[in-house]
């Protein structure tokens, strides 16, 4: 199942709106790296609300995204981790480390705008 | 002449012997009247000789309730209650016997039960008070049946066929009755005290606090993973201080528990400042071998508020002198 990203400003947004396979996350992230900079993208959105499982697979191919995301020049923030399967990720000892998360969308809006704040605030100093 | 000395005995109340002695005389009865009746009939004498029998209780109603409410208080049962409270329960609770005895429906005597039970427990009345109250009606009843009927033998000993199932029967009712009410009440506690062992409090938009007194049993770890989740979701929480200085101890799988609520929590874009680690439990999370620099700790409650509040870009200021004394 094709994952929507939608562009808004200089951000990118993915909204996950079923599981995904193996095969649909690898193209998710192919997908996401590729579009990063080909819009200028400054930060990107993983919403997972609508998502019931996450396995270590999912995990490490989030994790992945995030870090080769940066490497490109962009921040990345996963939003919308249920409860429930944020304890199941732990118990498995899946903690995305060196991610992002937020609450929700808007969080994650929030956390990019002061990102992009302080990378200025950094840029006008030099 | 033997007879006479086993119901003396019965008279000391032995309920034991007197079951004895009554199969025995049933057996006797029926040796005697199998010719003559056929179980219509005797049925028809059993339900007469109900009616008598209370027909009889109600004409002594006044003498035998004040007997039996001078028997609790000599007894010292329901200390906790007043002399005028006793006689005014005494009186209701003969009046609901007696018709348990008359119609042989407990449904009405059990619902009485549970009212009596519902207002006396609050009280502090014990089980045992309550069962030795109802036995000793049975006991003054039936004394009050033997000083009736002592001069016809047969027919004291059918009025007790009779009394005697029913009164065991009414004792047994209040007795279950009240032990079921008790196991309610204890119930309801249980579920209160666990919805009251961990409350989720707001103390500023996006700031909850979690103080977690008592011990942390397993189940409650679980419990307080899920509502720190929930909280964090349903309040839009962003920092979330969970202070144990009310926990003594806890034990390393609980240790490991709240390490990953930590960890769960972070994964829904909040953070989570622990307060008040006690030295023992600081020593079971190094033990354990916690990531320190997973785990926000703080000492005490105040410095984590105040930790939380400065991560979430607050800041307190003095505006005056404090009004402290009302006018």
């Amino acid at each position: 199942m094709q994952v929507p990203i939608l562009k808004q400003g200089a951000y990118l947004i993915a909204t996950v709106q079923s599981a995904l396979t193996d095969e649909d996350l690898k193209q998710l992230r192919d997908t996401l790296v590729m579009q990063v900079s080909k819009v200028r993208a400054r930060g990107v959105i993983v919403d997972v609300t609508a998502v019931d499982v996450i396995d270590s697979f999912a995990t490490r191919t989030l994790r992945d995204v995030a870090h080769m995301i940066r490497l490109r020049g962009a921040e990345t923030v996963i939003v919308g981790i249920q409860p429930e399967v944020a304890f199941s990720m732990v118990k498995l000892g899946l903690t995305l480390e060196g991610v992002a998360t937020s609450l929700d969308l808007e969080e994650g809006l929030a956390y990019l705008d002061r990102k992009a704040k302080t990378h200025e605030e950094v840029r006008a100093h030099r | 002449m033997t007879r006479r000395v086993s119901l003396l005995g019965h008279v000391q109340a032995s309920s034991i012997r007197v079951e004895h002695v009554t199969h025995g005389q049933e057996g006797l009865m029926n040796g005697s009247q199998e010719m003559a009746t056929v179980t219509q009939p005797r049925l028809e004498t059993t339900a007469s000789r109900l009616r008598e029998m209370v027909a009889h209780l109600r004409h002594q109603r006044a003498h035998l309730r004040e007997e039996w409410a001078r028997l609790i208080t000599e007894a010292k049962l329901l200390t906790a209650m007043t002399k005028e409270e006793i006689f005014a329960e005494a009186t209701s609770v003969y009046d609901n016997y007696v018709e348990a005895l008359e119609t042989g429906t407990y449904e009405a005597l059990q619902a009485y039960a549970r009212n009596l039970s519902e207002r006396i427990i609050p009280r502090g009345v014990e089980t045992h008070e309550v069962v030795g109250i109802v036995l000793l009606l049975r006991d003054v009843l039936a004394r009050s049946l033997f000083a009736t009927y002592h001069e016809d033998f047969n027919k004291l000993n059918r009025i007790l066929d009779a009394y005697e199932p029913a009164a065991n029967r009414i004792a047994g009712t209040v007795a279950v009755g009240f032990v079921q009410e008790r196991e309610r009440i204890i119930r309801e506690q249980q579920e209160a005290i666990r919805e009251l062992s961990t409350p989720v409090l707001q103390v500023r938009e996006r700031l909850l606090i979690l103080p977690i007194i008592g011990v942390i049993d397993p189940q409650r770890a679980r419990q307080l993973t899920e509502q720190l989740l929930r909280g964090i979701r349903t309040n839009r929480a962003k920092v979330v201080v969970l202070d144990i200085t009310g926990v003594p101890y806890i034990d390393s799988p609980v240790a490991n528990h709240l390490v990953q609520t930590v960890e769960a929590a972070r994964l829904l874009g909040a953070i989570v400042i622990v307060t008040g680690l006690s030295p023992e439990i600081a020593q079971t999370l190094v033990n354990i071998g916690v990531d320190l620099g997973k785990m926000n700790t703080v000492g005490d409650l105040q410095g984590g508020i105040e930790e939380a509040e400065r991560l979430l870009g607050y800041k307190v200021v003095l505006t005056q002198e404090p009004m402290l004394h009302s006018a």
